[in-house]
């Protein structure tokens, strides 16, 4: 694949994961602020983002797993995962921990259970999409191009 | 020859039926049938009478010429004939029968004598020879006697004596005898009977009966069904005079009726019509229908569907009308009431057809704006970039065109970005998001930082003043923040279009307007909060000696992108949205907006609102939690102080920036004594009392204070003394006391082209500050427990210029509070240990009393805090921004609530980083 293509399909699929609601406009501004002085932070970000996340869901997995849920655990952690999702821009999971925490405060014990998955499910999703993500753009920056910018206001 | 006399009868009846018997009697029996049997009480026999003593009335004599003279008589009279002589035929069919049965009866029994007699004449040819004898005849007629007796029915003669003998013959001759004499009386006894048969039908075939008969039937028939039909019948001739009438509820008395026209016996409505419908059908010659109400005196409104038809004589000739009328006054009732819910229906779905079309105009128009606010939300994103970027420009060496390109680039931008936000404010009025927010607030604090504020950026000679009258209550609550906004936007567009003279505020306290008492209501419902203050009604005046509004501009005023005219948005500038705003703003929160003005003379802006007035016991508790607004310490007089003024400076060598600010006429009493920081945060608050420790400020954040920071109070001369040594020299009267600029006097060139440009205020602040913030970084604190939130929002800051101590939950951000000095807290609202809302009532806390004992009582490392507590304290209240993760309103009061100047709605932007350090950090 030559560069140019390589660049053209980046930006389709960028475009894709904000048209699809995965991402949102805070994505952009992780974006704005990766430069040279910082050329990594997009990425640092989100592996942080999905470190954190991994461990998030494995403990409220365990909290939900109990004979008597305590929400007084689950709560601060679909919080926790509710900021750092807001705060990538991984829209779907921001949404589906904010139904969650609705659930949280009626302490809806099956529901949470669904919410879990649902959140889960979107979850992957925005991580599947973003590694390849980072793939196309590792592609590019290997075959010495420049990662274009995202288009505003699409 | 029966027969032949039957038929003859008949034909005799016929005659005499067509010929004389019938009008009389048909006559007599229509009036009865029509006009004299009515069902039952007084009218009954006063009806009868009438008819009996009068028996000349036209209709009675009338009637059956009538009935001859026309062809409905005569077809009428013709059936009649018709049935009878049906009926005659049918009788003389059953009559012939009978007789033929009868001559067959005869023909036998005549048959049956012939034969007796042969009989007799056969076996009488001897006896007649035969000598009687007594004896034996007499003993034969006793044997003969016998016999018969016995043999009665066999209709033989059996002679029990010898044959041929005298006796034998006495006795044959004698039974013969009676035989005849049985036949005769049984032929007697038939002509009797036939006899009486044909007088029978003789009596039975009168043809008057039968008529008479048809006749009651067919009254009984017609009263059977007319018995209580709301039906009027009648006949008129042809000058429309009664002759006939049959009401079954009559209210008049025939003679009243009869002989007269409809004209002659009612009057009211319907009746000319009535009678003009039946003089057409009269012309016409033409059977037809009509509903007609009449309005009477006698009967009332009553409706009556009436038929009229033409009646002619045998020759053709109309001769007059007959009518039947049915009353149908219910039914029209009824009909009309469907006729008018139909239409209502039908009205109706035209308003549902319409008010979908507006729903739907209106969503259009809301999605409209809801683009339009979007998409404005869109340009200010990387606007506000072009425009921050364009400002690190102009704090880098450049010769004087480049900063002059730069100037008209940065206040093009900011025009730009200033018709953004105010596209965006009115979409939010406009589409009801704006909620306004009740807080406590002193309108005489507020009127004052607006003053102060615009005397900041003033860069004319004029004199701002406010003057609040002592009524007006020392704390109200509303939304001080939409009502600054008013106040600032009016105040700017007056300091705009004033060049000499003065600007300025006046409150006073007024009684409940008309406007609002019509709507005491819906205010009620709207502003209604849950407490229970009494409401109080202040005007605003804003007035200035500007150029005035001429008064054919006057009513486009408020009107969005307006101006008063096309001259003046080019020599003034700005969006045109300003009054437009303030107009809704005022009217969301209650109140109404006016103007007043002469040209050349000068405008008065009034707007009246409705105000709470807080308790006095909250307004203790308030001290506590709002003390953004209020000093803690403050002297008495302050709080009620009536009067500012801000002179501009005589003679003053900054004559581009610097505005004085002073109290000149209440020279004793500490006016306004300001912080650079405060001014600039649009938080002015009095901190006389706190010189001692601003100026600890002033030496930690260096040398930018120096020349900006003029703290005086006219009441302590040590101040003053300050003031002096500070150098400026800027105060010249003796009536300043306290001003302060935060355009740094090197950018006094700067200035001046700027006034030029009508850049705002706020702009050059900005600015100031970028350029001073190079020697000395403000100290931010961001308190936030999510890593990636603490990585994103860092990588913010660094992009903005700026570093961050990092506390991850609210007990560290206090330990590092009391550690070192912040400018500028970020708080996140919900972390673990502590949260943002506790955290900043302890910080708000020590503020006050300057110790953490609050904080050691919520349970902070005590030891920590006690230890550094001596050390460094706190003077000026510390910004502190939370950072919530909803924006609803109710978050946001939270905030306020617990001490916090501001909010940034998660997730932080850069923008909105951007727009909170302008706002907080200079």
């Amino acid at each position: 694949m030559d560069l140019v293509q390589m660049q053209k399909s980046l930006q389709d699929y960028t475009k894709s994961l904000f048209l699809e609601g995965i991402l949102d406009s805070q994505f952009l501004q992780l974006q704005q602020l990766q430069d040279e002085s910082n050329p990594d932070f997009v990425s640092q970000v989100v592996t942080l983002f999905f470190q954190d996340s991994d461990r998030i869901l494995n403990d409220l997995s365990l909290s939900l797993g109990q004979q008597v849920v305590d929400f007084k655990k689950v709560d601060p952690h679909v919080h926790q995962l509710k900021g750092s999702s807001s705060s990538i821009g991984a829209q779907r999971v921001k949404n589906a921990c904010v139904v969650f925490r609705n659930f949280c405060e009626q302490q809806n014990v099956e529901a949470c259970h669904r919410c879990l998955q649902q959140v889960k499910q979107e979850y992957y999703l925005v991580k599947n999409r973003l590694e390849t993500l980072f793939k196309l753009e590792q592609q590019i920056v290997a075959s010495g191009g420049m990662i274009p910018a995202v288009e505003l206001g699409f | 020859m029966v027969c032949e006399m039957e038929t003859d009868q008949i034909e005799e009846m016929d005659v005499e039926v067509l010929s004389s018997m019938w009008p009389e009697d048909v006559g007599t029996e229509a009036d009865k049938q029509f006009n004299v049997e009515k069902p039952a009480g007084d009218l009954d026999t006063l009806k009868e009478v009438t008819i009996e003593e009068k028996p000349t009335i036209a209709d009675l004599t009338r009637l059956p010429d009538l009935l001859n003279s026309t062809h409905q008589g005569t077809s009428q009279l013709t059936n009649l004939v018709k049935q009878w002589e049906y009926m005659q035929d049918n009788a003389v069919r059953l009559l012939r029968e009978e007789l033929k049965i009868l001559n067959r009866q005869r023909e036998e029994a005549e048959a049956k004598e012939l034969k007796i007699i042969e009989d007799y004449k056969f076996e009488s040819n001897e006896p007649e020879n035969v000598p009687v004898l007594d004896e034996t005849s007499d003993l034969f007629r006793k044997f003969r006697q016998k016999k018969r007796d016995a043999l009665v029915d066999s209709k033989r003669i059996e002679i029990d004596e010898e044959f041929d003998t005298v006796a034998y013959w006495k006795q044959k001759a004698l039974s013969l005898e009676k035989m005849l004499e049985a036949s005769t009386e049984r032929e007697r006894r038939l002509v009797e009977k036939l006899h009486e048969s044909l007088k029978t039908m003789e009596s039975h075939a009168a043809p008057v009966q039968e008529l008479t008969q048809n006749l009651n039937r067919a009254e009984g028939f017609l009263h059977f069904i007319l018995q209580n039909a709301p039906i009027v019948m009648g006949h008129q001739d042809k000058d429309l005079r009664y002759l006939f009438i049959y009401n079954k509820y009559p209210s008049l008395r025939e003679q009243d009726i009869l002989g007269k026209t409809d004209v002659e016996i009612f009057h009211g409505g319907g009746v000319k019509e009535s009678e003009d419908f039946k003089r057409e059908v009269l012309e016409k010659g033409k059977a037809s229908k009509r509903e007609i109400t009449f309005t009477t005196d006698l009967f009332g409104s009553k409706t009556f569907l009436i038929y009229v038809e033409p009646v002619y004589n045998k020759a053709g000739e109309k001769i007059g009308i007959n009518y039947m009328g049915m009353e149908v006054t219910d039914q029209v009732v009824k009909r009309e009431k469907m006729a008018k819910l139909r239409e209502d229906n039908a009205v109706r779905k035209a308003m549902e057809s319409e008010l979908n079309k507006t729903i739907h105009i209106t969503e259009e128009t809301m999605r409209a704006k809801e683009m339009l606010a979007t998409m404005s939300h869109e340009i200010r994103s990387p606007l506000s970039g072009v425009v921050g970027m364009a400002e690190i420009l102009s704090t880098t060496k450049l010769d004087k065109e480049q900063r002059q390109l730069l100037n008209v680039m940065i206040s093009s931008g900011d025009l730009v970005l200033q018709l953004i936000n105010d596209i965006l404010d009115l979409s939010k009025v406009e589409s009801g998001v704006m909620k306004l927010e009740a807080t406590k607030f002193r309108p005489r604090e507020v009127v004052k930082h607006v003053l102060q504020t615009a005397a900041a950026s003033l860069k004319k000679s004029l004199t701002l003043e406010g003057n609040i009258t002592d009524d007006v209550p020392i704390e109200v609550v509303g939304d001080v923040l939409r009502i600054r906004q008013i106040l600032t936007n009016l105040i700017s567009n007056a300091i705009k279009f004033t060049h000499d003279g003065h600007v300025g505020i006046k409150l006073q306290v007024i009684s409940e307007p008309s406007f609002a008492r019509d709507n005491a209501l819906n205010a009620d419902a709207e502003v209604d909060n849950g407490l229970t203050e009494t409401s109080v009604w202040i005007r605003c005046d804003v007035y200035d000696t500007g150029i005035g509004i001429p008064e054919n501009a006057l009513p486009c005023l408020f009107k969005k992108y307006m101006q008063a005219s096309a001259d003046h948005a080019r020599k003034y500038g700005g969006t045109g949205l300003g009054l437009a705003i303030c107009k809704q703003l005022v009217e969301l929160m209650g109140g109404q907006l006016t103007v007043t003005s002469r040209v050349n003379e000068g405008s008065t802006f009034t707007f009246i609102l409705p105000y709470k007035v807080a308790t006095s016991d909250d307004y203790s508790d308030d001290q506590d939690e709002f003390s953004d607004m209020t000093d803690h310490q403050s002297e008495p007089d302050d709080t009620t102080e009536g009067y500012f003024q801000f002179k501009p400076l005589l003679g003053s060598i900054y004559s581009n920036g610097g505005p004085v600010i002073g109290n000149g006429f209440l020279p004793h009493k500490v006016m306004l004594t300001t912080s650079p920081i405060k001014l600039i945060n649009g938080f002015v608050a009095d901190h006389s009392n706190n010189t001692g420790q601003s100026e600890m400020v002033q030496v930690e954040n260096g040398g930018y204070v120096d020349e900006t920071k003029l703290e005086t109070s006219s009441g302590h001369c040590p101040e003053s003394a300050h003031q002096y040594e500070n150098g400026n020299g800027r105060c010249f009267s003796k009536e300043s006391e306290s001003c302060s600029s935060s355009q740094a006097s090197s950018e006094g060139g700067t200035l001046e082209m700027e006034s030029e440009l009508t850049v705002s205020s706020q702009r050059e602040e900005e600015k100031a500050e970028t350029n001073l913030t190079e020697p000395s970084k403000p100290k931010i604190l961001l308190v936030e427990d999510n890593k990636i939130n603490i990585m994103v929002a860092k990588s913010m800051m660094k992009q903005l210029g700026h570093t961050m101590d990092i506390a991850n939950n609210g007990v560290e951000a206090i330990n590092a509070i009391n550690r070192s000095s912040y400018d500028l807290v970020l708080m996140d609202v919900c972390m673990p240990v502590l949260d943002g809302l506790k955290a900043t009532r302890l910080i708000r806390s020590y503020e006050e009393s300057g110790n953490w004992n609050a904080a050691i009582e919520a349970g902070v490392d005590k030891e920590i805090l006690e230890n550094e507590q001596v050390c460094v304290r706190s003077t000026n209240r510390l910004p502190i921004i939370a950072m919530t993760a909803n924006t609803l309103a109710e978050s946001s009061e939270e905030c306020y609530a617990n001490g916090m100047d501001s909010f940034i709605s998660k997730p932080v932007t850069l923008q909105k980083l951007r727009e909170c350090l302008q706002q907080y950090l200079h």
